[in-house]
Formats: C-alpha cells, sequence, structure tokens
C-alpha cells in the first residue's frame, strides 16, 4: 500500500528543491522505468511526496560548459544517443547506449535515473566512470540553492545506494573534454543484445601513444556490489607497451580484482573468466589501434 | 486511500481530462480509466512492448509510464492509428504477410513499427529487428512481421519514386 499524500510537478530547480525538504521524504519520478517496476512490484515505496522533475528545464539538454560537457540528469539515453556532441568526444557513451534495453526504454530512461538507480549493472555508470564523471548535486540548505561537486567514483556505496543527500537531487553529469589522443571503449556481455541486464561489463579508457595507454581508467560492471574503478588493473596497465606476454599479465590481475557473487545471469567463476577473457580482447584491440 | 490526480492531455488528437491515481501507470489508465483497451498489458516490466504507445512522437512502453506525467503530452495509442494513412498501409501489411498470429503483441509491434518507419524510413531488415527488439512476439512469428514491416517501408520508396 502506498500512501502518497501529495503529488507536486515543480518547473524549476529551485522550487524542487524547496520540495525534498518537506518530511515525510519525498521519492522522484523522472523517466519511470525503473521507479514504476520497483514500486509495483513492492521493492520500493513512494515516500509521501512524489515529486516529476520532468518539467525542470535546468535539468535537461546536453551542453559544452567551461571545457566539460555537461549532460543533464533528464537527459534520455535516446538523446544521448543521437547527441552530435556526444558522437564527437564521447563516442563510448554512444556504444553503452546502443546496449540500451530497447527503444521504448531508451526513450524514456534518464541517465540521472540510471546513475541514482545505483545498480552494480547500471549500463552507463562504467563507461562514465572511465571518463572520470561527476555528479552535480543540488539542494537549498539555507534557503538559497546550492550546489556542489563529487566524482562519480565516490558516489556509489552499494546496490541502490548512493550519498545523494535526503534533500539532494542529481542535477546533472560533467565530463571534462577529452584530450587529443583520448581512447575509451565499453563493452557489455549478455546472453542477448536487448533488453539484458549485463552479466559483466567493461571499460577502458586512457590517452594512447606508441601503443601504450597513460593515465589509464578501467571500470568494471556487475561484479562487486558497485560499479567499480579498477585500480589495481589500471597500475598494470599504465604506460605499459601491450604485447601478449603483457596483455595476459594484466588479465590476470583484472580477474584477482574483481569480487563477483554467483546469481540467476552467472556464477562468480564464470564472471571472473569473462573479466579476463574480455579485457584480454580489449587490450588486444588497445595494441591494434 | 491513494492520492488522485487530474491531468490533462491530448489523447489520439482529441483534448482531454482525466482523474488518475498518482501511481498508476498509462497503461492502466488508458485501459481502465478511459476504456481504450487495444493497448495490452504484457509483462508490466517494459521487456514485451505489448503495451507500447507514442508520447510526443516515441515510442514508449505504458506500462513502466506514470499516468500523471501524461499532463500537456500528446498520446497516441493503437486506436488513434486507424485514422492515419500511413497506419493503413501497415495493417494491410500485416494482414497480407500474415504477420498476425494470436494476435496479443499486434498492437505493440504495430506501435512501434510506426515509431520506426516515422524516424528511420529506410530501415533495412537489420534495422527492422534491431527497431522491434523491445517486442515480444510469443508464437515466434517475427519472420512475418519484418517481412510485413520491410513491405511498408519499400512500397513507400516506390512511391516515393518521381
Amino acid at each position: 500500500m502506498t500512501e502518497i499524500e501529495q503529488y507536486v510537478a515543480p518547473s524549476s530547480l529551485e522550487q524542487a528543491a524547496e520540495y525534498l525538504q518537506r518530511p515525510g521524504g519525498v521519492t522522484i519520478l523522472a523517466g519511470g522505468t525503473d521507479l514504476m517496476p520497483q514500486s509495483q512490484g513492492g521493492r520500493l515505496k513512494i515516500r509521501r511526496t512524489l515529486m516529476n522533475i520532468n518539467h525542470i528545464p535546468e535539468l535537461q539538454g546536453i551542453a559544452i560548459e567551461g571545457g566539460a560537457i555537461r549532460i543533464g540528469a533528464l537527459a534520455t539515453i535516446t538523446e544521448i544517443m543521437q547527441s552530435e556532441l556526444i558522437k564527437k568526444h564521447l563516442p563510448i557513451l554512444i556504444e553503452a547506449c546502443d546496449h540500451f534495453a530497447s527503444d521504448q526504454i531508451r526513450n524514456a530512461a534518464t541517465l540521472g535515473g540510471n546513475v541514482c538507480n545505483a545498480s552494480p549493472a547500471g549500463d552507463m555508470l562504467v563507461p562514465l566512470l572511465v571518463l572520470d564523471a561527476e555528479v552535480e548535486l543540488a539542494s537549498k540548505p539555507n534557503g538559497s540553492l546550492s550546489r556542489r561537486r563529487l566524482p562519480l567514483a565516490e558516489f556509489f556505496v552499494g546496490p541502490g545506494k548512493t550519498r545523494l543527500g535526503e534533500a539532494e537531487l542529481l542535477a546533472g553529469l560533467r565530463i571534462a573534454l577529452p584530450s587529443a589522443h583520448h581512447y575509451a571503449r565499453f563493452f557489455k556481455f549478455g546472453t542477448r543484445p536487448a533488453l539484458d541486464i549485463s552479466t559483466i561489463s567493461i571499460g577502458i579508457a586512457g590517452v594512447l601513444q606508441d601503443g601504450a595507454l597513460a593515465n589509464v581508467r578501467v571500470a568494471f560492471g556487475a561484479v562487486a556490489p558497485v560499479p567499480m574503478r579498477a585500480p589495481r588493473t589500471e597500475q598494470a596497465l599504465e604506460g605499459k607497451r601491450l604485447d601478449t606476454a603483457s596483455i595476459d599479465a594484466i588479465a590476470d590481475v583484472a580477474r584477482d580484482e574483481v569480487t563477483p557473487i554467483d546469481d540467476i545471469r552467472a556464477t562468480a567463476w564464470y564472471r571472473k573468466e569473462l573479466i579476463h577473457n574480455i579485457t584480454k580482447r580489449m587490450l588486444a584491440h588497445v595494441a591494434q589501434s | 486511500m491513494s492520492l488522485n490526480h487530474e491531468i490533462e492531455f491530448t489523447l489520439n488528437g482529441v483534448k482531454r481530462r482525466a482523474t488518475v491515481r498518482v501511481d498508476m501507470s498509462a497503461l492502466d489508465m488508458l485501459r481502465e480509466v478511459i476504456g481504450l483497451t487495444g493497448t495490452k498489458y504484457g509483462c508490466g516490466e517494459g521487456e514485451c512492448g505489448a503495451c507500447t504507445i507514442l508520447v510526443d512522437g516515441l515510442s514508449l512502453n505504458s506500462c513502466l509510464m506514470f499516468a500523471v506525467d501524461c499532463q500537456g503530452r500528446n498520446v497516441v495509442t493503437i486506436e488513434g492509428l486507424a485514422a492515419d494513412a500511413k497506419a493503413d498501409a501497415l495493417r494491410a501489411a500485416f494482414t497480407e504477410h500474415g504477420a498476425v498470429q494470436c494476435g496479443y503483441c499486434t498492437p505493440g509491434m504495430v506501435m512501434q513499427a510506426s515509431h520506426l518507419l516515422a524516424s528511420q524510413p529506410d530501415a533495412d531488415a537489420a534495422a527492422i529487428k534491431r527497431g522491434i527488439e523491445g517486442n515480444l512476439c510469443r508464437c515466434t512469428g517475427y519472420k512475418k512481421i519484418v517481412d510485413a514491416i520491410a513491405s511498408v517501408n519499400s512500397a513507400d520508396k516506390q512511391g516515393a519514386t518521381p
């Protein structure tokens, strides 16, 4: 049984931040593609106030702002996929969008929702992690609207759990414009191309020069309680000349770094093997680039 | 007692109002409040596409959409396609190609196909398969469905040739 007492649909971020201070808590509605099955299935209880944020202009759009690309929290997966800015500067996000659910869901699901839902298998999270994305959080603590930024890597604390404060709203994501020679690839493994929750996913990024990656970022999905950065794998890969022997060694580090569980989609053992084999395949691709 | 909210939106070209529970899906609103039962309930989780509708020209799973979010938007259901010439061709193609077996997935398939052809008029068989990947046919009659959609596409192209 839901006991929703209020439904609000603010038209500004400021108004939304004010509503977030209501007693009894606020559940935020954006695309609805996670909220609806979670609330109908009894996994989530809608709180006293249901707040529809779809009419807030500050949460929309994809634009360059001071050397970074800002993606509004309400940008849908389809909007990201069709954005010329994203195609040009952040093509790894297009790869992730392309494997995201189905057309109908991509048309509704928002990037902010995917981030706040904080699933270890969230499709957009691994590529955002290797892009060093930051979350932009808005609140109105002392009567005036304030924003703080946090690296996405620090945002996730557990399955479905984030550092988002009770009275805070995710306003958008910021990604610094990548430098020349930036390399970033994403791979999602599932049993069918569409509508699959990934068994594992891998993102690899860095500056590619002379067959080696520098300033390396590696992230893995669905192999830990949160979508995780992989510092040991990153260190093993940093500046390394990629040949058969070094690729093998790095893939071993990757396999040892993840801590998956057995579940309906795969066993922990299988996930570790996938991390090993697909890391190898992706690094072989880096070596050829 | 759950909270109700009144919304105003355009449904199949006509402005209308509806009073809906705030936690109700657009699908439940269409079927139970408004009485349009062409849109089907399949899985209730966005896996099957039987409930596909168009909202502001984009296809969505109406089972995942909150009814209150229809406020101010332009909603088209399978009933609304009855007055659409392009949909006539699609409907005829589904009949001619035998793309309907039990028929349960058909409204959703037709809605998704109409969105696909509107957004990608040149869609080939591969693009059509990708386009309907969110629609399940438990009779597994996909080949005929893809053929039917492809035939509308090629018929269109012939029509457009001067």
